[in-house]
C-alpha cells in the first residue's frame, strides 16, 4: 500500500491517473483450489485467457505459458472453458 | 448596445443559456422550472443556440448525464425544481464530490407534501450540505445576470463545483419585468471557452473519476469540497467585479440595503427582499441584509454588515421541524457572542404571500414566529 496522502495533496475530486495504484495481490483472496496446467494437452486456443476475469492467464506473445497466482482468485472458469482438459483445479497450499 | 425586454425570470435565464451556448443540456421538465428549458429548447430548435438538449427520463438521470458531460469536457447546464431536485439529490452530492462544474437553474418550489407547486426554499435546503454553491436572486434581471456569472464561478480552477442559480418559483420564474440583456458577443466573451483541467475524453491523458473511497480517503476528499467552497467566495467577488465592469450591475455574497445607521435589520433571501426594500424605504432606522450566497455562507461578511445593529430579524422561507430554520441557524452562528438581539420568523411556505403589512408587523415586533399562518388566538 502506498503511503496515504493529505487532503491538500490529493487531486481534486480524487481523480486517478494511470499507474497510480500499486499492483494489488488480489490472489490472496483465493479460497481452496488453484488452476494447474498440463501443457502437453494444451492446444493454445486461449479460451482460458479470453474468459479469465482477473487477467491471471499469462501469455508469452500469443502462447499460453501458465498462471499468475498473485491475481488468480480460483474461480475455475479457465478449467471449465478448457476444451482439452489441460487445466485442473488442485489444492492451494 | 444592451437591449431592454419584458421577460419572466425563466425567459431571462433561457436567454442567458442561449448566450452562454452550453454544449449539453440534460433536463427533465418540472413546474415551475419548465419554461426555462422550454425557452432554451426553442432557441435550439430555431437555430439560435447549439447545445445538445438531452431529454432524459428523470432528474436523477439529468444530473447523472450532466456529470458525465461536464467531466467529459462539455459545458453543461441543467434546471430543476422541488421534487425534481429531491429525486436528483443523490446525484447532486456526487456531482459536487466529483467536482463537476455544472450550472443549474432552480425555480424554488415547496417540497411535497402536501404536494404544492408554489415557492418556498425547502427544495434548496434539502441539498444544503451537498457541497454545491447556491446563489439566491431577487428578480428576473438578477436571475439573468447571475446565470451569466455562474459558469465562470463553477469552472474556476480553485472551485470546480456545481453552481445553482435559485430563483423563486412563479414570483420570479413566471413574472414579467423589464430585463436588460447584454449583447450576445459580450456574454460569449465574458463566459469564454470551457476549459476543464484533464477532461475525461482527453485520450492522451486518461483518468479515472469518482473512485471508491474507503475510510482511508473519504474524509480527505470531503474536506477538499469545503476548501473549494471557501475558495468560491473570493471567486464570486472577482467575477462580480468583472461583471459590474461589463454591465454596471453588481452582485455579491451579501447585499446591504439601508443598513448605515439602522438599529434593526431584516435578513432574507430571494424575491421577498424586494418587498422588504419597499417597506424599509419608508421606515428610518430599519435596513435589510439580503443573502445572495447561501452556500458558501458568507458568515464573516454577515457579522461585519450587522455589527452596528441592535436587533436582527431573520426571515426563513423554509423550516426545520424540531430544529432552527436554516437561514436563522446560519445567521445565529455568524453573530455568536455579538450581543445582538436575534429573532426568527418562518414565512411563505408553499407559496403563502408575504405582504408589506406583514413585514411592518415583523419590524414592529408584533409578528408571530410563523408569519402569515392562520392560528387560533393565543389563550390569555
Amino acid at each position: 500500500m502506498a503511503e496515504l496522502t493529505t487532503w491538500e495533496r490529493l487531486p481534486a475530486g480524487g481523480l486517478v491517473e494511470p499507474g497510480s495504484t500499486e499492483r494489488p495481490r488480489t490472489g490472496g483472496w483465493r479460497t481452496g483450489l488453484k488452476p494447474d496446467v498440463d501443457l502437453s494437452l494444451c492446444v493454445n486456443c486461449l479460451l482460458c485467457w479470453l474468459h479469465c476475469p482477473d487477467d491471471a492467464v499469462v501469455l508469452d506473445g500469443e502462447t499460453f505459458t501458465g498462471f499468475d497466482y498473485d491475481v488468480c482468485k480460483g474461480c475455475e472458469i479457465c478449467a471449465l472453458t478448457c476444451p482439452t482438459g489441460a487445466i485442473e483445479m488442485v489444492p492451494d497450499e | 448596445m444592451s437591449e431592454l425586454q419584458l421577460l419572466t425570470g425563466s425567459e431571462a435565464v433561457a436567454h442567458a443559456m442561449r448566450q452562454i451556448d452550453p454544449d449539453v443540456v440534460p433536463v427533465y421538465p418540472i413546474t415551475p422550472q419548465t419554461p426555462i428549458i422550454q425557452g432554451f429548447a426553442k432557441f435550439v430548435a430555431d437555430g439560435r443556440a447549439h447545445g445538445e438538449v438531452v431529454n432524459v427520463e428523470s432528474e436523477h438521470s439529468a444530473m447523472s448525464a450532466a456529470i458525465g458531460s461536464a467531466l467529459a469536457g462539455a459545458r453543461t447546464i441543467t434546471a430543476t425544481s422541488s421534487q425534481g431536485l429531491a429525486l436528483m439529490a443523490e446525484v447532486v452530492y456526487i456531482a459536487a464530490s466529483m467536482r463537476a462544474p455544472i450550472v443549474m437553474a432552480v425555480g424554488n418550489r415547496a417540497l411535497s407534501g402536501p404536494i404544492n407547486i408554489h415557492c418556498d426554499h425547502s427544495d434548496s435546503m434539502l441539498i444544503r450540505d451537498s457541497g454545491v454553491i447556491q446563489l439566491f436572486v431577487e428578480n428576473a434581471q438578477e436571475a439573468y445576470d447571475v446565470m451569466v456569472m455562474a459558469p465562470r464561478i463553477a469552472e474556476h480552477p480553485d472551485v470546480l463545483l456545481p453552481v445553482l442559480v435559485c430563483q423563486d418559483g412563479f414570483t420570479i420564474t413566471h413574472s414579467a419585468e423589464p430585463v436588460e440583456l447584454l449583447p450576445d458577443e459580450e456574454v460569449a466573451r465574458f463566459v469564454g471557452d470551457y476549459r476543464l483541467p484533464q477532461p475525461l475524453l482527453d485520450v492522451r491523458r486518461p483518468t479515472t473519476r469518482g473512485p471508491f473511497a474507503m475510510p482511508d480517503y473519504y474524509y480527505e476528499l470531503r474536506r477538499q469540497q469545503t476548501a473549494a467552497m471557501e475558495a468560491a467566495l473570493p471567486v464570486l467577488d472577482e467575477v462580480g467585479d468583472e461583471f459590474e465592469r461589463l454591465s454596471g450591475r453588481r452582485y455579491g455574497a451579501v447585499e446591504r440595503y439601508r443598513l448605515d445607521g439602522a438599529r434593526s435589520a431584516i435578513v432574507a433571501m430571494g424575491s421577498t427582499a424586494g418587498t422588504i426594500k419597499d417597506v424599509v424605504d419608508e421606515l428610518p432606522g430599519f435596513g435589510l441584509l439580503r443573502i445572495g450566497a447561501f452556500r458558501p455562507f458568507p458568515a464573516e461578511r454577515v457579522a461585519a454588515a450587522l455589527a452596528g445593529v441592535e436587533r436582527v430579524v431573520v426571515l426563513d422561507r423554509a423550516d426545520s421541524p424540531g430544529g432552527a430554520p436554516p437561514l436563522y441557524a446560519e445567521v445565529t452562528a455568524a453573530l455568536y457572542d455579538s450581543g445582538v438581539e436575534l429573532e426568527s420568523h418562518v414565512y411563505g411556505l408553499g407559496g403563502r404571500e408575504l405582504h408589506p403589512s406583514d413585514i411592518r408587523e415583523v419590524l414592529a415586533g408584533h409578528a408571530p414566529d410563523y408569519v402569515g399562518l392562520r392560528s387560533e388566538p393565543c389563550p390569555v
